[in-house]
């Protein structure tokens, strides 16, 4: 029986951190991919933009965001994707989240999901569910992910898995 | 090495259809995932589910959702299905719902299932909670509209995955 949830490849981000967590060339012989992120920022931004093939462009999302004292929602484009916990959050302290991708090789648009939160032992932290939607015909080859004007903290993680129905 | 994350059905429609049923699931696993990318047409009702063919009210659900400019939160009780949100928004295949049922084949305990509802056409991002008050192994699950006549999108994915424990 072929495998059906399989890991692709991984980053670990090491000493001095990293601009980007990215994977490319992802071969196209799966049906769905799951990125599973850890991460920390080692600034004071608590957002994570997301760009596939390259581009950021055609991204259209509504998210939910809650902090401990309130839930919102809002739109979203590329950027503001999901959250990971700032400098300032309890040390040694990362996030985790789930970017899933169906039909990544098809022609249609590309819906996503994206759930991450934030811990900080402290009365703030935030967690977020985004619906994401990449209007574009073309197959998903490279997904990166960026933290603007920042860097993710060393030990952060990403680990890409294809999943298969076939 | 066992497999411990397997796919036990795909349904790929051909046509449009008002329904899709797993039928016959194996006991075999610990947990399900459903993993649903598809369209609606025409546009009048919420997606629904029901297990093992009953249509009693037997059911009940909890749903966050985000519009992109508020988050609500919904319930539902002593339903004949569980039910995400409204309709799906459009026939493009651009909604993306992803169900998690765990510990399914028991007889001892009500089956809950979390679930991600997500539909940029629509504008909503959604997690819905679903409990069917029913001691019984889930060993079936249909999918429909509420009106049961709305149809899924010709080319809707509907796959279902098996999760071992041991």
């Amino acid at each position: 029986m072929a495998t059906t949830y399989k890991l692709i490849s991984s980053v670990t981000v090491g000493s001095g951190g990293a601009a980007y967590m990215e994977f490319t060339s992802i071969p196209q012989t799966y049906t769905d991919l799951n990125l599973v992120f850890s991460g920390r920022n080692t600034s004071s931004g608590d957002w994570f933009s997301l760009s596939f093939n390259g581009s950021s462009s055609n991204f259209t999302g509504r998210i939910i965001f809650a902090n401990g004292a309130g839930v919102y929602s809002y739109t979203r484009n590329a950027d503001e994707q999901g959250v990971i916990p700032n400098s300032s959050t309890t040390a040694n302290t990362f996030g985790n989240g789930s970017l899933y991708i169906p039909n990544y090789t098809g022609s249609s648009n590309k819906s996503y999901s994206i759930d991450s939160i934030t811990e900080n032992n402290a009365t703030t932290a935030y967690m977020t569910i985004l619906a994401g939607l990449w209007s574009s015909s073309a197959a998903i080859t490279s997904i990166r992910m960026t933290i603007s004007a920042n860097t993710f903290a060393q030990y952060s993680t990403a680990y890409l898995y294809g999943i298969s129905n076939a | 090495m066992a497999s411990t994350y397997e796919k036990i059905a795909t349904n790929t429609l051909g046509s449009a259809a008002a329904s899709v049923t797993f039928s016959s699931i194996s006991g075999a696993y610990t947990d399900l995932k459903i993993v649903v990318v598809t369209g609606q047409n025409p546009l009048n009702n919420a997606i629904t589910w029901q297990y093992n063919s009953d249509t009693g009210n037997n059911y009940s659900n909890n749903a966050l959702i985000g519009t992109g400019t508020s988050a609500i939160s919904t319930n539902a009780n002593t339903q004949p299905r569980i039910s995400g949100f409204g309709d799906l928004g459009s026939s493009a295949l651009s909604s993306l719902i992803k169900i998690d049922i765990n510990n399914y084949s028991n007889t001892t305990t009500y089956k809950t299932a979390i679930g991600r509802f997500d539909s940029i056409p629509k504008g909503r991002a959604a997690v819905n909670v679903g409990l069917w008050r029913s001691t019984s192994a889930i060993t079936s699950i249909a999918f429909s509209f509420e009106n049961g006549t709305d149809n899924f999108s010709s080319g809707s994915t509907f796959t279902i995955y098996g999760i071992k424990a041991a």
